[in-house]
């Protein structure tokens, strides 16, 4: 009995040592990127921009229609969805407001980021995983290259400019399919539609969305970095540490969520 | 700094090695000494196992001794920071054994990436310069394909042309001959002893191709264990008495070589089983 509890015990201290190596692995990694990217510049070492536009081509130009899809039927099914309930209320116009609201402040961004953390953090991951493993990472140090600055910067300018842009888009994707259902199917005038939304969107509401989806940016590109980087051994790898780097993406992105949700909640 | 004595360029002394910490510790390299002639060919032979590699991922950086000294080129490296390892870095050049070329980009692209990194060189002289170096390795017409599309020889040659962009002291190369047919294994052996006898490049070859080893080295040092059982020239390694040596030269199956790698007694370790 006493052994087991020992057992368990060590298993969670081995456990929860594990969870800080990985911490503390991420943090270094965020830190050397931030210094790559943009102290170092400044010090004489300017960055390329050649790879930064490839990706930027690479996350944001090729995400942008998966991005709109999934915006804009999220715009659809909550218009469709408040709608009853509206309806029974008698508030059936409003059903713009709360769209255009939850749009912007919320789904907007975090769905955006999702999607984001699935097609571009994959990817990152197993892009820079096969490297890994096939000894190109190896290559570039010992050609005193710093991999950092060669691979994540470029992919770190990209998300972070290019996530940002995307949740503009998908913001009025969302609006934008919100109002085509209003109007169209369930009778509310354009003008009435238009009017109630314009008044209960805020621009602070906006931009809070879009200080969200900088923070979401950061969270894909380290995590799907890191991910790829602390891979040894085989093919069998690559596969597991993207799985595991969409995962720990996605809940990062979550949480954070609830934080700026919660700071945003006390403080405005 | 102290500099190495004699002509080595490159000294390993007292470099001891281990992974894995408890029960688990195994020691990879014990207590090991070894140099490597200016401008000659040494050959790392050795079984898998043996801790040739890792001797070669302390050379490059790649891994810290748990103790001892690497001296490459009169700096000791062991325990340099990025910066000073990076200098030395720029002094040799590698040829992995996957190759490990940037699958994204082109064959060209790929010999200047040191080039353009590294020196103010305009493009114009760059693209004159891989032109050189690609014609070194026999591969001139190939600059615009993708690694993806070029057979195994062909890709260590042009790893090896970018290992040698930017003319480095010393070239060190893991299994170069490592799942090649005969006729390429042939062309890169000439292509080593040629940099060798010509630039006056130190090449460090880990291998376990005897036959490219025998007509290649000026000196082959034999691991078992991680110990040097053997260090000497072609010549002598054919004649040695030693029997681990002997087993190695002719590919004998049995020998002071184990082949499998137990620790326990087979007979007790089924007895254990047979109780669950």
């Amino acid at each position: 009995m006493f052994g087991y509890i020992g057992r368990k015990g060590f298993d969670s201290k081995y456990a929860l040592e594990d969870f800080f190596r990985e911490i503390s692995g991420l943090y270094y990694l965020t830190r050397s990127t931030l210094y790559c990217t943009f102290i170092e510049p400044l010090r004489g070492k300017p960055n390329k921009w050649g790879p930064v536009w490839v990706q930027m081509d690479e996350v944001g130009v090729k995400s942008s229609t998966i991005v709109f899809l999934v915006a804009f039927l999220i715009g659809v099914i909550l218009a469709f969805q408040s709608a009853y309930q509206m309806a029974q209320m008698g508030a059936l116009e409003f059903v713009g407001a709360l769209v255009g609201v939850s749009v912007t402040r919320e789904l907007g961004p975090l769905m955006t980021a999702i999607v984001m953390a699935g097609r571009v953090g994959a990817s990152f991951t197993a892009e820079m995983g096969t490297m890994k493993v096939s000894d190109e990472i190896l290559a570039l140090q010992t050609m005193a290259l710093d991999p950092v600055k060669f691979l994540i910067t470029p992919r770190f300018i990209a998300i972070i400019v290019m996530l940002p842009c995307l949740t503009v888009m998908a913001d009025a994707m969302g609006v934008f399919g919100g109002y085509l259902v209003g109007v169209n199917i369930l009778g509310i005038a354009s003008t009435s539609y238009i009017d109630n939304s314009l008044d209960a969107m805020q621009l602070k509401d906006f931009i809070t969305g879009l200080i969200k989806s900088g923070v979401f940016a950061v969270i894909i590109v380290m995590v799907g970095s890191y991910q790829a980087f602390i891979i040894e051994g085989g093919a069998e790898r690559v596969g597991q540490n993207t799985r595991t780097s969409v995962v720990i993406s996605m809940i990062l992105i979550i949480f954070a969520d609830l934080l700026f949700t919660a700071v945003f909640y006390y403080f405005t | 700094m102290k500099t190495a004595s004699g002509d080595a360029i490159i000294k390993l002394e007292n470099v001891t090695k281990s992974f894995g910490e408890g029960e688990k510790k195994m020691v990879v390299l014990d207590d090991f000494n070894a140099e490597m002639e200016r401008g000659k060919i040494t050959c790392i032979i050795g079984g898998s196992g043996s801790g040739k590699s890792t001797v070669l991922r302390h050379l490059i950086g790649a891994y810290q001794p748990d103790s001892g000294k690497i001296w490459i080129d009169g700096e000791n490296v062991v325990g340099m920071n990025v910066k000073e390892m990076n200098a030395v870095r720029k002094k040799f050049g590698i040829l992995f054994q996957t190759g490990a070329l940037f699958n994204s980009m082109t064959v060209e692209e790929n010999v200047a990436l040191p080039l353009k990194e590294h020196t103010k060189i305009p493009k114009e002289t760059i693209q004159i310069m891989v032109a050189i170096k690609l014609e070194m390795v026999g591969l001139r017409g190939s600059g615009h394909l993708k690694p993806a599309q070029l057979s195994g020889g062909m890709l260590k040659r042009i790893a090896l042309a970018r290992a040698i962009a930017l003319d480095p002291k010393i070239v060190f190369y893991d299994e170069p001959s490592a799942g090649l047919d005969p006729i390429s294994i042939g062309v890169i052996d000439k292509l080593m002893k040629d940099l060798s006898s010509k630039m006056g490049i130190t090449s460090v070859v880990v291998t376990h191709e005897l036959p490219s080893a025998l007509r290649i080295a000026d000196k082959i040092i034999m691991l078992f264990k991680g110990k040097i059982i053997f260090s000497g020239t072609p010549e002598e390694i054919k004649t040695s008495a030693d029997e681990r040596v002997s087993q190695f030269v002719n590919g004998r199956p049995d020998g002071p070589i184990p082949f499998s790698k137990t620790q326990k007694d087979y007979g007790e370790e089924l007895k254990e089983m047979s109780y669950y």
